[in-house]
């Protein structure tokens, strides 16, 4: 590929979110949600919602932008954008494409967001209820295989096997969300820790996944604002740049029924390069990691093609101790993440990147300059944002 | 773990014409797959070009009938009323020979006993009137 870059040109001007809910239990309808968390980044910001002139969603999010734009009173739109792949995979392409747009001159105010009333729409996690089955699900359904965690834990167990990773690996990344999510009242999981008993006492859902190896269901909506370097300099909050940002997978990666060449994958090996290359780091210089937790393996797997540990190193590496803000040598899912803070479709694993940049961070990184973001291990396209300070530049 | 009431659980009803015959191909109790006429290239599922090559041109080519356990996975929840009974159940995939996997499961072969690269071997079962599925054995 070229040696253009995203590097330094874009910022997160502002960043928003909405109470989060268990499913269900949002009292908003999720147009509203939506609504809520994009004029809360606009607070954040300081940019009045009518200057926003972008927008930018993934993962089939309902919420279009022109009924959007009608609704912010927006002066005009320029920009209309949607990241394919029905799961959290485009949490940072979403980022990515708003980036590129801005830096094209196509839009000056982008908003990215993703909203989710599970309650008011349809659950994610279940396959369809129906004796009949069609297409490529007919190749699966039959032999009892129809849910996201049953196809991922496939990938996930030839993995574990392949490199002789165990449980326990699993059962730290799990725990070092729930410890972070203790210190941030936003968290859903707030006021319910996890141990190592109550962990390995918890009931499977598909082997190697226990209950807590699984993201939550949640309703609620989070928005990120990104604007030029030029114009995030005069802005309220201090400005966490775009280094580097890359979606994608590689050959062959969603061949059906479990065709794919790399198959116990994440899907990074070949996205992860790019973004080292744009963001001109390496990982060693990642002080603070968020991880899209679907199912703790992914993050296993995503972690390691992306070269933050190898294979053999992963029954050492993966230790709470290694993980936590308070000295762990990579702190990880530092608001709690998916697991325990809120299945914002990965968004806010986004915005806790952002947070720990500008120093706001309820578990806060000492010094954090550089903050790695990955999003939807295991589908296609993944996306990876890398955001650093100013220093960085 | 025995199988299966042949009633409640999905069984696979294919709108797609290349499909729907690999679907009958099963009930000549030979599993075959998708053969490149431009490189010999075996494919699954079934689709209309080959991946590799460009090819248009295959057809159905029988099977060799083994393989080995690619990966698995334990169900404890399960995620389809008519697989309430049934758990814990292993659904496994098998590389075939040919170098194609395919999802299925070994029914007689014990949770514990499940492990990597151990050789299986194809048979079926008849499901309703028109579907006769597959699944595998171990190879003693």
């Amino acid at each position: 590929m070229s040696d253009r870059s995203i590097r330094g040109k874009v910022a997160v001007a502002g960043v928003g979110e909405t109470t989060y809910y268990k499913r269900g239990q949002s009292p908003d309808a999720e147009f509203l949600l939506g609504l809520k968390a994009i004029v809360a980044a606009c607070d954040d910001a300081g940019i009045s919602p009518k200057e926003i002139d972008g927008f930018c969603s993934f993962a089939d999010d309902r919420n279009d932008p022109s009924r959007l734009s009608a609704a912010l009173g927006v002066k005009e739109m320029n920009l209309s954008n949607m990241q394919w792949g029905g799961g959290g995979g485009g949490a940072a392409g979403v980022l990515q494409n708003g980036a590129a747009a801005i830096a094209a001159g196509y839009a000056d105010v982008v908003v990215c967001y993703r909203a989710l009333a599970q309650g008011q729409f349809g659950r994610y996690g279940q396959g369809p209820q129906v004796p009949y089955i069609q297409g490529e699900r007919a190749f699966t359904s039959p032999y009892g295989l129809m849910s996201p965690a049953q196809m991922f834990a496939m990938k996930v167990v030839r993995f574990m096997h392949e490199h002789g990773i165990k449980q326990e690996a699993l059962r730290a990344l799990s725990m070092a969300s729930y410890h972070h999510a203790q210190n941030n009242p936003r968290a859903v999981m707030n006021g319910k820790p996890l141990t190592e008993e109550k962990y390995d006492n918890s009931r499977w859902i598909v082997e190697p996944f226990h209950l807590f190896d699984c993201c939550m269901e949640n309703d609620g909506a989070a928005a990120i604002l990104l604007v030029s370097a030029e114009r995030a300099k005069d802005l309220k909050q201090k400005p966490a740049y775009i280094l580097g940002a890359a979606h994608g997978s590689g050959y062959r990666a969603a061949a059906p029924v479990h065709n794919s060449g790399d198959y116990p994958s994440s899907n990074f090996s070949t996205v992860a390069p790019h973004l080292y290359r744009q963001a001109e780091i390496t990982p060693e210089d990642i002080d603070v990691a968020q991880i899209y937790e679907n199912f703790t393996g992914g993050v296993l797997m995503t972690m390691i093609e992306h070269g933050l540990c190898k294979p053999e190193e992963a029954n050492d590496f993966f230790q709470l101790d290694n993980l936590i803000a308070q000295g762990g040598k990579l702190p990880l899912n530092t608001s709690g993440g998916n697991l325990a803070e809120c299945y914002m479709h990965g968004l806010g694993l986004q915005i806790e990147a952002i947070r720990q940049l500008r120093g706001q961070s309820t578990n806060q990184v000492k010094d954090a300059k550089i903050a790695l973001a990955a999003a939807g291990p295991m589908v296609s396209p993944v996306s990876t944002i890398i955001y650093g300070t100013e220093d960085t530049l | 773990m025995s199988i299966i009431d042949p009633i409640e659980l999905p069984v696979p009803y294919s709108v797609d014409e290349i499909n729907r015959e690999f679907w009958k191909l099963c009930s000549t109790h030979i599993l075959h797959f998708q053969q490149c006429q431009g490189c010999g290239h075996w494919r699954h599922l079934p689709r209309y070009m080959c991946s590799k090559c460009g090819s248009p041109d295959w057809h159905w080519a029988p099977s060799s009938g083994k393989g080995v356990i690619f990966s698995w996975t334990v169900v404890h929840q399960p995620m389809h009323p008519a697989f309430g009974g049934k758990t814990p159940y292993a659904s496994v995939i098998v590389e075939m020979e040919e170098g194609v996997r395919i999802v299925s499961q070994i029914p007689e072969l014990l949770i514990e006993d499940l492990k990597l690269d151990l050789p299986v071997e194809v048979y079926f079962e008849q499901r309703t009137d028109d579907v006769t599925l597959p699944f595998f054995k171990v190879i003693e």
